[in-house]
């Protein structure tokens, strides 16, 4: 430890020795990489410690798990389609079509970053449930005896909660990138006669493309890991993997189960992580 | 400026404005809204009150507020430590290797919340590694779940210093560690409060992983807002989530401010 200390101390611009990594290292291999690859293992484990392959497999057959996995690869790609097409139509107008107070605006949808997600779903509750404030709405002005918009507890609702949430993690590196855009040449092109349609295509989009890349990607493993919007919507036909993992761990007590449906949803969060990081890459970052 | 006729102007100021108001100013105001609503059967509620309020206070509010700032602190404070120290200790490492372990460090924040919970239920309920029902394994759920974010606002800080402030300290004789405490981390702090911030934020929210492991007696606010919702007390659920925002923004800005005084912008 000393030796280190003395023979680095000449370096310059360096902190002694190499070894100082090993601390935070070795703390989040203990309560990050033990755990997980306790998963790992226990996914062929049953309860009792006994190995038992064939839980794993017919785990993988069950039309539960089967249902969680499609709901959650439909739910994050929709989301993620909304997201890149509100943060873009957002972006587009606070960079390019300012107002008074638009500032202040993108700053206040930046705060949702920190908000927790299942505010926007007790919220929504509130807006589009039964007895919500839409279906109170058109029920007193048309006079219906049922409320008429029922999309909360479904999909739908999920999708839409995830759009509020999600959005800002595009629009971020949306406005970083547009303010990279050159002004003179957007005046140009509309000096010329270029209409708006065109400018955004041929001069605006080309230069957001890496943003909308690693933004998108970044929302897809965000929303495929989402669980406060699904368990606070609590629709009985909305179950996606982190929920059924929650259930299968908590109110079922069955472990080996929620190993195995945790193990899938890791690879599939992982394989989105590496998809981020190349993006990210290609954006420079 | 991309469109120039008046009237195409109006049309993206109400375009922006729905989608505005429907996507997030909306939730934001009906949540607000439904923490004060007294009687509500119609579009609005018919008469305002703090009963909501002052029900989750006397409830089990002061608990809850207590366990998610705690809990917030600790995490936060233990995730600052442990990233900066990355952070800073992955500078002086090979470029392959600094890569490989940068990656390592940021693969926590890839892993839903509900698999880290039940990673730490599965690693940790047995001795000599005992803390399933403890308070403790919920710090260290918040710790693994936010460390990600630390560790990359710090690593990005680093990267914008200027190297030629420790060179010179470092060519006037500074040993690495005065070097350390008195330029690096000065020139870094800003980084590291807003790295603070978002950490704390972050972890004040933080459900997934929570309902995994929290044991009885230390019921984090999110936690306790479901619990509501879930009983059908939507209303007592709304105020105790203004309290979390209320709690979350004041946290943050007070932070801001700190960090703005220090570096005197």
């Amino acid at each position: 430890m000393s030796e280190a200390a003395v023979l680095s101390r000449p370096a310059i611009g360096k902190l002694p020795g190499s070894i100082w990594i090993v601390p935070p290292t070795a703390l989040l291999a203990l309560l990050f990489f033990y755990p997980l690859a306790l998963i790992a293992r226990q996914a062929f484990l049953d309860d009792s410690g006994v190995a038992n392959v064939a839980e794993f497999v017919s785990v993988l057959h069950a039309r539960f798990f089967l249902n969680a996995l499609l709901n959650t690869v439909t739910i994050s790609v929709a989301a993620t389609a909304g997201c890149l097409i509100v943060g873009l139509v957002l972006g587009l107008i606070l960079a390019f079509v300012p107002f008074p107070g638009s500032g202040i605006i993108a700053r206040l949808i930046d705060t949702f970053i920190a908000l927790p997600t299942f505010l926007v779903t007790l919220a929504f509750t509130f807006l589009y449930g039964s007895a919500g404030m839409l279906n109170s709405g058109l029920m007193e002005a048309f006079s219906l005896p049922e409320p008429p918009v029922d999309f909360l507890y479904s999909t739908w609702g999920v999708v839409l909660a995830e759009v509020t949430v999600y959005t800002p993690f595009i629009l971020r590196p949306l406005l970083a990138a547009f303010s990279l855009v050159d002004r003179g040449q957007i005046e140009a092109a509309s000096v010329l006669g270029a209409r708006p349609f065109r400018i955004v295509r041929q001069v605006i989009l080309p230069a957001a493309v890496p943003a909308l890349i690693a933004g998108g990607s970044l929302c897809l493993l965000l929303t495929v890991n989402e669980f406060g919007i699904v368990l606070f919507i609590g629709a009985k036909g909305v179950i996606t993997l982190p929920l059924l993992i929650y259930s299968k761990a908590i109110q079922e007590s069955a472990y080996q189960v929620a190993c195995i449906i945790a193990l899938v949803n890791i690879v599939l969060s992982l394989g989105l992580f590496g998809l981020y990081r190349l993006a990210a890459g290609r954006l420079g970052a | 400026m991309l469109v120039w006729s008046k009237s195409g102007r109006i049309a993206i100021r109400a375009i922006f404005a729905l989608l505005f108001g429907v996507l997030f100013l909306a939730p934001l105001a009906v949540i607000l809204l439904s923490s004060l609503a007294g009687q509500w059967n119609g579009v609005l509620p018919s008469s305002l009150t703090l009963e909501h309020y002052s029900d989750v206070v006397q409830g089990s509010a002061g608990d809850s507020v207590k366990a998610s700032l705690v809990t917030g602190f600790a995490a936060s404070a233990l995730a600052l430590v442990s990233g900066a120290w990355a952070a800073l200790a992955l500078r002086v490492q090979g470029a392959t290797l600094e890569r490989l372990l940068g990656l390592l460090f940021f693969i926590p924040s890839a892993v839903p919340s509900v698999s880290v919970g039940l990673g730490l239920l599965v690693a940790f309920s047995n001795p000599p590694l005992l803390l399933n029902g403890t308070v403790a394994i919920v710090m260290v759920a918040h710790f693994v779940l936010i460390s990600a974010f630390t560790f990359g606002n710090v690593s990005a800080g680093l990267a914008r210093l200027s190297p030629d402030f420790e060179q010179v300290a470092s060519s006037l004789g500074a040993r690495p560690a005065y070097r350390l405490r008195h330029v690096t981390l000065p020139l870094l702090a800003p980084y590291l409060a807003a790295a603070f911030g978002l950490s704390f934020a972050l972890s004040m929210g933080e459900l997934g992983a929570t309902v995994m492991v929290y044991p009885p007696g230390w019921v984090t606010l999110p936690v306790s807002i479901f619990s509501l919702t879930d009983r059908g007390d939507i209303f007592a659920g709304a105020a105790l989530t203004m309290i979390l925002v209320a709690a979350t923004l004041v946290l943050l800005l007070g932070l801001e401010r700190i960090t703005r005084r220090a570096t005197g912008s």
